[in-house]
């Protein structure tokens, strides 16, 4: 009987990968009314069926089996979802540019003032092949190596591995310390983003003001952007210092009070957000003001003439045109609230008090490095992996969407 | 400058003189002078607090002393040759210039190559180089580690550092753009008169990308400068350090606070080599992001 489950739910996976294709096709279909019917129904129950299999068949369908338990079932259906995202967007982008009569791919070389000659190709390949070369040594082959040894048990130093099937995700699901490890991140971002974008924008506007000695005032502002993570973790703790900190002495003095910043729960969190902000704030300035400076002038005088005043102005042509200039920045303040707060935490908290400003890349680190366990901590890479390629799709879609309302 | 000091709104140009004294006493745009200065302030005041507590001695820092001590060059001393960090900041350096000068090269070339050549399925090229975009370093640590310390036919452990950080899709892109919206005239004139691609690239390309070319060699120097992690988890001999972990070592006893002189001195160290690379290089930098006004 286990035997017979275990052989039908390949099946059942794949049938429902085709249905779901074939129902979003039709949707398609629906909504745009371009193409045939009934080849949208079949393409679509072809990728849906691909996507269903893309990332369980490589691992031979293991979540699926009858001893595993339901965990493992939740991240095989959540691998089904991710495979069917991909495939589906795909396969649905290319059959209606084929519909509308588009080219399916890129043209090859639209490029004019090109070099004319035979050896046009070989010179290319000579000059691209040291990037494509450390690519796929260092970054390509690493990321297979991180998809792969995901599924593994491994350690540093031990010869031996072993296959575990997607354990190492599932026993995510129940771990509560990963959660709120993610939620940091994530609370990190959230704060970094609102915090730090609102003055850059103040202050980028202020510097774009027609006013004597900006420049002087950008390179003080901008400069920030040469500290590093680290410095920035060292000038708090010295701020921040529970008896020694200059910031707890104005605080005695005006309030006669003493916040112990860095060793208790929510000002801990607060610490690491405030340092991170001023750690970016440089940069954020920086696009801003390159930003302001591409907002056409003529735009904002005609709408001054139309009786705008300052604040519509501001609302309804300079924050809308500096959208691209905004989603770049949430993005990149995401993944360094992700990724670059890692040295910032490490001088400044070391990620106490009780591991509550552990965030998922430091995780990443004393599961892999300090604990050695590989096959967990290339997992939690691949969730870091996931959340990147999710707020750059969030880029890309909503960015461009918000260009275009911008567009006048 | 007379533009500099007119309103942008203004449409009535007798508005100044109608304004009353007091008015013309204060500043136009009082308001964003304030703020600026107080943003100056705010941002600047860690560092200038840093500098003032590099100079004094552990008791001082305590009682927060507010003039400059005279522990300066002792701390300096403890520093660069106690804590070693004379050694770790050449080793960043080293490493800073082998990963900004490398990055830089690879991507001038493979801009050439992207935009100068006619092949087949070229989109796919860039698409390649475009998506690793999406891998950050830090999500391959661990894979990355594990397959460069499965080979021990490195050189020189700077090799193993330095080598997979060279690629760099950001700069491909930005020469990719830069090279595209040159006019295609100079390249047909170059050819006329029978230039290789190579000298195309060194007589033409170069001397009109010196900007983007300073504007991406200050981002990949403070990439190179701020490497901590990777570092920290590959290099096995101290002696081989870079300056961010000798940064992090002197920042260890932080709640004990027994050496926030040496501390603040690490940190005013640390920092001084980028901050003169992005002074030196800023006109370079503000035009590689065409923030200038006058352009």
């Amino acid at each position: 009987m286990e035997e017979i489950v275990y052989a039908v739910q390949p099946v059942i996976v794949m049938l429902v990968g085709a249905l779901l294709g074939a129902g979003y096709f039709a949707f398609l279909r629906w909504q745009t009314q371009v193409g045939g019917r009934n080849a949208a129904l079949l393409v679509g129950a072809v990728c849906g069926v691909a996507g269903a299999m893309l990332l369980t068949a490589p691992l031979g369908y293991c979540m699926f089996e009858s001893d595993k338990k339901n965990d493992d079932y939740i991240v095989g259906w959540i691998m089904v979802v991710l495979g069917l995202l991909l495939t589906l967007n795909i396969g649905s982008t290319l059959l209606w540019r084929f519909f509308r009569g588009q080219r399916l791919l890129p043209r090859g070389d639209t490029t004019p003032g090109a070099f004319r000659g035979r050896f046009g190709a070989l010179y290319a390949a000579a000059a691209l092949s040291p990037t494509i070369l450390v690519l796929v040594y260092f970054v390509y082959l690493p990321m297979f190596d991180t998809l792969r040894l995901s599924t593994f048990l491994a350690r540093f130093g031990a010869p031996r591995t072993r296959f575990v099937c997607v354990s190492n995700f599932s026993r995510m699901l129940g771990d509560l310390d990963y959660h709120s490890n993610l939620f940091l991140s994530f609370a990190l971002s959230f704060g970094i983003i609102i915090i730090t974008m609102s003055l850059a924008l103040l202050i980028a506007a202020m510097l774009n003001q027609p006013i004597r000695g900006a420049n002087i005032y950008r390179t003080f502002l901008i400069w920030p952007y040469a500290i590093s993570p680290i410095v920035a973790g060292s000038i708090f703790g010295l701020l921040l210092g529970t008896e020694s900190g200059i910031v707890n002495r104005v605080l005695d003095l005006t309030l006669g009070v003493k916040v112990p910043w860095l060793v208790t729960v929510p000002a801990a969190q607060f610490s690491v957000v405030l340092a991170s902000v001023w750690n970016v704030i440089g940069f954020n300035i920086l696009f801003y003001t390159a930003g302001l400076q591409t907002i056409p002038k003529d735009l904002l005088e005609s709408a001054s003439i139309d009786g705008a005043n300052a604040w519509q102005r501001f609302a309804r042509i300079t924050f809308p045109l500096l959208s691209p200039f905004t989603f770049f920045l949430i993005v990149t303040n995401t993944i360094y609230a992700f990724f670059d707060t890692f040295g910032l935490i490490f001088v400044l908290t070391r990620g106490g008090p009780t591991e509550s400003t552990f965030t998922a890349m430091y995780r990443v680190y004393v599961t892999g490095i300090l604990a050695s366990d590989i096959g967990k901590s290339t997992a939690q890479s691949l969730i870091l992996f996931l959340i990147v390629v999710g707020i750059t799709i969030f880029q890309f879609r909503v960015g461009q969407r918000r260009v275009q309302y911008g567009n006048y | 400058m007379t533009e500099s000091a007119s309103s942008r709104f203004v449409f009535d140009p007798s508005a100044n003189q109608s304004r009353p004294l007091w008015r013309r006493l204060i500043p136009q745009r009082w308001y964003a002078h304030l703020i600026l200065t107080i943003s100056v302030i705010i941002i600047t005041f860690p560092m200038f607090y840093a500098l003032l507590i590099s100079t004094q001695s552990n008791p001082e820092v305590w009682n927060h002393k507010f003039t400059p001590g005279d522990k300066f060059f002792e701390n300096l001393h403890t520093v660069m040759v106690q804590r070693n960090m004379g050694r770790f900041m050449l080793n960043s350096f080293v490493i800073a210039m082998a990963i900004s000068i490398g990055k830089t090269v690879m991507s001038v070339l493979a801009g050439l190559g992207l935009v100068y050549f006619r092949y087949p399925g070229k989109w796919l090229v860039f698409g390649f180089v475009l998506v690793t975009l999406i891998m950050p370093g830090d999500v391959l640590l661990i894979a990355l580690y594990r397959r460069v310390v499965s080979f021990d036919g490195w050189p020189h452990p700077y090799f193993a550092l330095t080598l997979p950080l060279l690629a760099s899709a950001t700069g491909v892109f930005i020469f990719r753009q830069h090279f595209m919206t040159m006019p295609p005239d100079l390249s047909e004139a170059a050819q006329l008169d029978g230039a290789s691609p190579l000298q195309f690239l060194f007589r033409v390309l170069i001397p009109l990308s010196w900007n983007t070319i300073g504007a991406l060699m200050v981002i990949m120097f403070l990439f190179g400068w701020n490497q901590f992690l990777w570092p920290l988890i590959l290099l096995r001999d101290q002696n081989l350090q870079v300056v961010q972990w000798g940064m992090q070592s002197l920042s260890q006893n932080l709640e004990v606070g027994d050496n926030f002189g040496p501390m603040m001195m690490g940190v005013i160290i640390t920092s001084l080599p980028p901050m003169i690379i992005f002074l030196i290089l800023q006109r370079q930098f503000m035009k590689g992001f065409a923030l200038t006004r006058d352009k």
